[in-house]
């Protein structure tokens, strides 16, 4: 019961800060709510036991993300432009999709289900050998960094592929000068 | 922000434990949440903040751009190394069992110590590159605009 009412609470308030940042203008007063809403999120991913996302989510999303978000907006302006089409169409394509995704939850196993395929795979080894195997408590730490440890690897690429693009696109590091072309001369 | 005093000074106090608490993370992560990923955001967010308060040139002053560039590439290269070691080992890549083949959790205890320390130099330096190449973007924001 207590369950209920405090994901149907956190859920009220997710809808409420979605709704809140649809109707501001003032870009700054959004950037924070985008932060209020990656803490909802953190906080309904910690009633899921999933404690690890929901620490990520909070230190990325709420934390990194706002900044970053903050130093944009620095770089443009603060108020958003009044949209120049009329809301239907977009409304029309996102009712669409939702009522897709939702139709697709359906099929989805029941929370918790024992014999979802995320949980007979796999993850039982990992569960079983672990503990042996590994001797650590955090039972995610070892999977993400040792039975996973490739995907993690990819991640980390990931991570310093998305740093080197920024860095590309608008760190302002001069490119380093080419040497004049030689061939140029010879053939002349 | 020459004349937020309390922003200054709270600052001052924050940095030191923000940095502790990355390692405590980072250290920590096999019996607690947190790993390398959250690790390396809490200590980007220690030279972040220190950076949003006191401005570019003190921040850069401790952490140079050129030292966050090559952290980024660093922690991949620590990552992907400890695979090569266990494969110069005579192990898969990757397989931690290597470090040490007498006790073989043990050497899976130094092997994720390794890459989740690879992970978090990787995303400091990833996280401080991107607030740099923004933050330079523009002379700090006056004080009235705030």
């Amino acid at each position: 019961m207590l369950d209920l009412f405090i994901d149907l609470s956190l859920f009220t308030m997710l809808v409420a800060t979605g709704i809140a940042i649809v109707k501001m203008r003032r870009l700054f007063g959004v950037t924070m709510m985008a932060g209020v809403f990656s803490l909802l999120s953190a906080m309904l991913l910690v009633t899921l036991d999933a404690v690890d996302v929901a620490f990520t989510e909070a230190a990325v999303g709420a934390g990194i993300s706002t900044v970053l978000m903050l130093s944009t907006l620095t770089l443009t302006s603060r108020i958003e432009k009044k949209p120049v089409h009329t809301p239907w169409i977009p409304l029309l394509v996102v009712t669409v999709t939702g009522a897709a995704i939702i139709y697709g939850t359906l099929d989805m196993p029941n929370f918790g289900d024992a014999n979802a395929p995320a949980q007979v795979g796999v993850a039982a080894q990992y569960m079983e050998r672990g503990p042996e195997e590994m001797d650590l408590p955090n039972t995610v730490t070892y999977i993400l960094a040792s039975y996973r440890g490739y995907d993690t690897m990819g991640e980390t690429s990931v991570v310093f592929t998305a740093g080197v693009g920024v860095l590309m696109l608008i760190s302002g590091l001069r490119r380093r000068r080419r040497k004049p072309r030689r061939d140029a001369e010879d053939v002349s | 922000m020459r004349h937020h005093l309390i922003l200054r000074v709270v600052t001052k106090m924050l940095v030191a434990p923000i940095i502790l608490f990355a390692l405590y993370v980072q250290f920590h992560g096999d019996f607690s949440p947190g790993g390398g990923f959250q690790a390396g955001v809490l200590m980007a967010v220690a030279f972040i903040l220190y950076g949003i308060v006191f401005g570019l040139e003190a921040v850069q002053a401790v952490m140079p751009a050129w030292l966050a560039h090559k952290m980024m590439a660093a922690g991949v290269m620590i990552y992907a190394g400890t695979g090569v070691v266990a494969l110069l080992l005579g192990y898969d890549f990757l397989d931690y069992g290597a470090f040490s083949p007498h006790h073989p959790s043990h050497g899976q205890h130094w092997g994720i110590f390794s890459v989740e320390f690879g992970v978090l130099i990787t995303v400091t330096g990833v996280m401080i590159s991107i607030y740099y190449s923004f933050a330079a973007r523009r002379a700090a924001i006056n004080d009235e605009e705030w």
